[in-house]
């Protein structure tokens, strides 16, 4: 039996290293594609002051990319050593993405990512303009096939068990690319990122021109970030809509949590607004609901019925039971792979065969579960209801709040009396951790709602882990904790450090406090 | 294509990107390792850093492109190895930390004491990984302690510890020092002056102790080693299941391919006469011709390691029948021609813009260079 403190902290592990990789992916998946912007405008405008900006705000995207880039590697590396029963069973669809993400999209970000820093005396204008599209193209198909893999995880489709090689294996390829799930979170995903990375330099530029520097500068920087941000926050919030939510069992899983919806309601659905949901009476002790708008969104139709959690859970009951049929059925073909029966067993309950696995946790024998493991199985289905509907909300809210500031940003810009508007630059300013915020809760809601399955139907988290000692885990964990809280301090001390230094740390002496500087040092 | 064939092809792959890895990370790893040793003073340092700022972060997909291939190609050894070498996979990727912050931050405060930090942590990045390659290497001609239940979960028994056997010590020797001589050979060619002598003076030293570790760690798998052997019909078309076949450990088995194959015995001859070759040419200060020998070097001695174990990938010496093999620790067919497709459409590119960025950054890095570009270089 595979012991829950070692499960527990291995996904506490993933957790801690997967939210902080996501501080990082945001800004460089948005801040790519804005140096493209200011890169372009430099060239058909020819003025240096965009070449400045290109350069100034390359400088903050570079040490925010390095550790994007540091704990990248520790994604890539945790899935072989702390999930390696993961590895194995699904690595004949999982890797693959994976290792076309290396060839198609790393290879070409990091390559050129070198060539924008480092080769702007070397290289003619229009090339380097090339360099930096091809960086920000790689590092967006990176996200793409980064969401491939985990679209599947949500949604497990163009695949089939093997009881032979006792793992799963693609049958269709094409159906794992162009999985809606994944399709949806790619473009939400790179959507918040551009986002993230228009409030970034929204915000700095707001706090130069809140401090009375780099005016012209500022202004143009805060210009191309207005406009950007409030394409972004349109498209963040249009495509990330609950619509995606309705494909795949896993996601009406989610649906029902994030909306707190203990029953299947008469479609269409209303949509509860705010609410206290809870666990123990499995009902919400007060609610405000607005008619009609859930089941509209979520279908698209005025006839579609969303399921409730009572209800998904007895589907899944029927599920767990179907399902131990598939696992002695298995066990019996491990044993003697021309067991005639056996097979034709497995064969008919192979589609359950996931969710007789999750009644391991509990019995090592899984038909001698008994009516309260069964009970168990079945509760452990639905993720905890609060950490989703509140996330959820909290993600929405801050959401609409960056659409607002990127409207009025966007509007004032387009009357050019934004300098003015004090309180606007100080919301702007004040805004900068929200896209953090939104993305970290993001994450939370689709990967925690995903549980008890690391792949939603096929593979309980609880047997995807290494088989490892609680005390290895414990070891690692700590070394995570403090390299990355040592990392942490370093970047945002140069962050902060450049960001308040401005463009003068281009060194070109055009900048505030250059000549000042010049003047004291003689 | 057959099953069996792209079998091997994702073999020869694999192969071909641990080489591509050693080749072209190595080497900006070399530089690293050499960094505290090789500038004396902050503006040396300098300029070694930023003969491999511009490719450092490329060259580093070869190595994450190598594990995604592995997790993709080879599931089972990808699970099996990285959970079995579980502190040791640690301690690859905390040095590999200090890599992309201390290329990015070293040079970005003037504070003597920061930059010194730095160095040193670049120096981790540089020679940690290469010596745990090798170490993981030498474990896996060994055998590794590990061994797989009905439903094909690993269990690894050994320690981090049993690793660091002297075999596997002494092939963490090779690896490093070949590292270290392909960084030396780069450093060579891109620098003047007194960084490219002391660099010229590591190649000679290093490629020296390749060639005497590489020759030993062969006479000690010639005749201290056992190796393992498939005893039972494999059917190399058949649908994967490790645990369907007999393997047994007897002395010599690791030299039956040489046996078998007469072309076998020139990998690692090549591996020597590259070696030599690129001391040669070092010595005659023609660093360019080094840096492709000791290339070349990198390709004979990981290719030796492959084809002494073929058709072993990670041997169990805990329960030999656990042994993972190019056979039966594969993808289905479908994954490998997939993979095998991407690998023909995208490694020519990759190889050409690579090409094109070191063509683009081509020349000395001088003093001068890095004084010019004081606040847009590393």
């Amino acid at each position: 039996m595979i012991s829950t403190e070692l499960v527990d902290l291995s996904r506490l592990q993933f957790a801690v290293t997967a939210l902080y990789h996501f501080l990082f992916v945001p800004l460089t998946l948005g801040m790519t594609f804005l140096l493209v912007t200011m890169e372009l405008t430099y060239l058909v405008t020819a003025r240096e002051i965009y070449k400045d900006m290109v350069k100034f705000w390359g400088k903050l995207f570079g040490i925010n990319f390095a550790l994007g880039v540091t704990t990248g590697i520790t994604m890539e590396f945790q899935f072989g050593t702390n999930w390696a029963y993961y590895s194995h069973y699904v690595g004949d669809i999982f890797g693959a993405p994976l290792a076309i993400e290396g060839l198609m999209a790393f290879f070409l970000e990091s390559t050129f990512i070198g060539l924008f820093f480092f080769g702007w005396d070397k290289l003619g204008k229009w090339k380097h303009f090339m360099v930096t599209v091809l960086m920000a193209v790689g590092s967006n198909l990176s996200a793409l096939w980064i969401l491939i893999a985990n679209g599947w995880m949500q949604n497990p489709v163009g695949s089939d068990f093997s009881f032979v090689s006792m793992r799963m294996e693609m049958a269709n390829f094409w159906t794992i690319v162009f999985n809606p799930v994944a399709q949806a979170k790619f473009v939400h995903t790179v959507s918040a990122g551009y986002l993230t990375a228009s409030l970034f330099v929204l915000g700095i530029s707001s706090y130069y021109l809140l401090k009375g520097r780099d005016l012209d500068f500022a202004r143009r920087s805060f210009r191309v970030a207005a406009g950007f941000g409030f394409a972004s926050a349109l498209s963040v919030i249009v495509l990330g809509d609950e619509s995606g939510y309705t494909v795949g069992e896993a996601q009406q899983t989610k649906l029902a949590a994030i909306e707190a919806m203990w029953h299947t309601e008469p479609a269409p659905a209303s949509l509860v607004a705010f609410a206290l949901p809870n666990e123990e009476t499995r009902r919400n002790d007060y609610e405000i609901r607005i008619p009609y708008v859930l089941g509209l969104i979520g279908t698209r139709s005025l006839t579609g019925t969303i399921p409730g959690i009572s209800e998904i859970k007895e589907r899944n009951r029927q599920r767990i039971i179907d399902g131990v049929l598939a696992v002695k059925a298995l066990e019996a073909l491990r044993r003697d792979k021309h067991d005639e029966a056996a097979l034709k067993v497995f064969n008919e309950h192979k589609a359950d065969l996931g969710f007789g696995l999750l009644l391991k946790k509990y019995t090592a024998d899984v038909s001698t579960a008994t009516p309260e493991m069964i009970q168990q199985a079945v509760d452990s289905t639905v993720p905890k209801v609060a950490p989703m509907f509140f996330g959820f909300r909290v993600m929405v809210a801050l959401g609409f709040g960056m659409l607002a500031l990127f409207s009025l940003a966007l509007l004032y810009s387009i009357k050019g009396n934004f300098m003015e508007k004090k309180w606007l630059l100080r919301w702007a300013l004040l805004f900068i951790p929200a896209p953090w915020i939104a993305a970290e809760l993001g994450w939370v809601v689709a990967e925690y709602g995903r549980q008890p399955w690391t792949i939603y139907g096929v593979l309980p988290t609880h047997l995807s882990v290494s088989n490892l000692t609680p005390s290895n885990i414990y070891g690692s964990l700590a070394g995570f904790v403090a390299f990355y809280t040592l990392l942490l301090v370093i970047e945002m001390y140069l962050m902060v450090k450049y960001a308040r230094q401005g463009p003068s740390s281009l060194g070109t002496g055009k900048y505030h406090g250059e000549a000042a500087y010049a003047q004291g040092a003689r | 294509m057959d099953y069996e064939t792209l079998k091997l092809v994702w073999w020869l792959l694999v192969g071909v990107l641990l080489i591509g890895f050693a080749v072209m990370d190595g080497h900006d790893m070399g530089v690293g390792a050499l960094l505290p040793f090789v500038g004396r003073n902050d503006v040396e340092r300098r300029v070694v850093i930023n003969t491999v700022a511009p490719h450092w972060d490329g060259n580093q997909v070869w190595f994450i492109t190598a594990g995604g291939a592995i997790f993709a190609a080879w599931p089972l050894v990808y699970a099996t190895a990285f959970s079995g070498f579980y502190w040791a996979m640690m301690a690859v990727l905390w040095a590999l930390f200090f890599r992309p912050v201390g290329f990015d931050y070293r040079s970005k405060l003037q504070n003597p004491t920061w930059r010194n930090t730095w160095d040193w942590g670049l120096f981790i990045g540089g020679a940690v990984p290469p010596i745990i390659f090798g170490v993981a290497f030498g474990n896996l001609l060994l055998g590794v302690p590990f061994q797989f239940d009905d439903t094909l979960r690993s269990t690894y028994t050994g320690t981090f510890w049993q690793l660091l056997n002297p075999f596997a010590l002494l092939s963490g020797v090779v690896s490093l020092s070949m590292i270290v001589f392909q960084g030396a050979n780069f450093l060579m060619l891109r620098t003047e002056g007194d960084i490219s002598r002391r660099a010229k003076t590591a190649s000679l030293i290093f490629g020296a102790v390749t060639f005497v570790t590489f020759a030993l760690a062969g006479l000690w798998v010639m005749n201290g080693i056992e190796g393992y052997a498939i005893t039972s019909h494999i059917d190399p078309n058949a649908l994967p299941d490790p645990l369907d076949k007999t393997v047994i450990r007897e002395a010599g088995a690791w030299m039956h391919n040489y046996a078998l194959y007469s072309w076998a015995k020139w990998v690692p001859l090549t591996a020597f006469i590259a070696i030599a070759a690129g001391m040669l040419a070092a010595r005659m200060n023609r660093p360019g011709a080094a840096f492709i020998a000791s290339s070349v070097a990198c390709g004979g001695i990981i290719a030796t390691a492959g084809v002494s174990m073929f058709p072993f990938v990670m041997p169990s010496s805990l329960d030999p029948r656990s042994s993972l093999t190019v056979w039966d620790s594969v993808s289905s067919q479908m994954t490998l021609g997939l993979m095998l497709g991407a690998t023909v459409i995208f490694m020519p590119l990759i190889i050409f813009y690579t090409s094109w960025a070191y063509k683009v950054m081509r020349g000395k890095v001088t003093v001068e260079y890095i004084k010019a570009h004081d606040k847009s270089v590393y």
